[in-house]
């Protein structure tokens, strides 16, 4: 064997080497793609960049109106799922929603502040225009049929369930993620708050940031 | 002799057992202000106890019955738990907050104004019954120290 052939013997063999390590980048790489793609998907409501949630409903506003994701022409949406029998984590981030747009002053207009029941059949449009109206004059409140709501859950990945308990009101309650999601307004996710999560302040100054496409 | 008579009532004194409602102490008590009598309303406080003991019972004429109710976080999902009884340890306040363990007040007889105050009773294992003033705060209180409004 001269050493030219050696040497080539020796290109080919780093050539299949190469091909190996290349074959199991690529499928390790399709797999690991493909079970962070699988939890993203069973993870529900946890915001983390998922292409699949999207802005889409068709319910009722607390006025009585039909509205859908398209209702709100160019303007970026906050949406909050929750329902108002739900006396600690509803308010408190209903509370905190509205101080956040409050803080963002006019700019607060570029935006269409959302709070959809996942209890549509306690939470009738008067009791949402009830509710709604002492947290911010800006805050829509959104029900409709319990198959209206459950596709605009579904949407938003947003997970509830109904959990009976005898010593509850009515029988039961509800079980939720407490997230805020901000939507462009072509009705792709941003981003996701949660009241504790940061101050109202620094929501605010996220939400302009991302709207003026100043995002860090 | 006298000295140690003095000594000897002193030590009689610290001996002696206190009365055991003393030893439970509630501070920060509120409630949030509700917007429709129809749905339940929520209150916070904090207990401090010199020694263990358990809270039983709360009752309040504002509202029909009063649940402590646990947050338990899994995977993202908040779930409401029901507490029947809540342990409260020795000289470790259990402190109730927005976002956490917190009263349900269910089935209110009025609507709970901000600025108004109402009487809650508590009744605990050891100490007995408790009785304390809540005071309603607004809408988007965060608690008594300040409001986030």
């Amino acid at each position: 064997m001269t050493s030219h052939n050696f040497n080539r013997l020796r290109f080919v063999r780093s050539i299949l080497w190469g091909m190996v390590v290349l074959a199991a980048l690529l499928f390790g790489g399709a797999y690991i793609f493909q079970a962070s793609d699988h939890k993203q998907m069973s993870s529900g409501a946890e915001g983390t960049g998922e292409a699949a949630i999207h802005s889409d409903f068709s319910l009722t506003d607390h006025q009585g109106n039909r509205v859908t994701e398209a209702s709100f022409p160019g303007r970026w949406q906050l949406v909050f799922f929750g329902f108002t029998h739900c006396p600690d984590v509803c308010p408190t981030t209903l509370a905190y929603m509205a101080d956040a747009l409050d803080r963002m002053g006019p700019e607060a207009d570029r935006v269409a502040p959302l709070f959809i029941t996942i209890d549509p059949v306690r939470d009738t449009p008067d009791v949402m225009a009830e509710y709604v109206g002492a947290f911010h004059p800006a805050l829509i409140g959104l029900t409709g049929s319990e198959k209206d709501v459950a596709a605009a859950a579904e949407a938003f990945r947003v997970y509830s369930e109904k959990l009976d308990d005898d010593t509850a009101p009515d029988g039961y309650l509800m079980a939720h993620s407490g997230h805020i999601y901000l939507m462009a307004p072509d009705g792709r996710y941003q981003t996701v708050f949660r009241e504790g999560d940061q101050s109202a302040e620094d929501m605010a100054i996220r939400v302009l940031a991302i709207m003026n496409g100043n995002t860090i | 002799m006298k000295r140690t008579a003095i000594a000897l009532v002193m030590t009689l004194l610290t001996a002696l057992p206190v009365s055991a409602e003393s030893l439970v102490e509630i501070s920060d008590a509120w409630a949030r202000a509700t917007i429709l009598t129809s749905r339940p309303g929520v209150a916070y406080l904090t207990i401090t106890s010199a020694a263990a003991d358990r809270l039983l019972e709360i009752t309040t004429p504002v509202a029909d019955h009063v649940m402590i109710h646990d947050v338990v976080k899994v995977d993202d999902v908040r779930r409401m738990r029901h507490v029947m009884a809540l342990d409260v340890p020795a000289n470790r306040p259990v402190t109730l907050a927005p976002g956490a363990m917190h009263l349900m007040l269910a089935g209110l007889h009025e609507k709970l104004r901000e600025g108004q105050k109402f009487p809650m009773t508590l009744r605990f294992e050891n100490a007995g019954e408790i009785s304390i003033d809540v005071a309603i705060l607004g809408i988007a209180a965060a608690g008594p120290q300040g409001e986030t409004e």
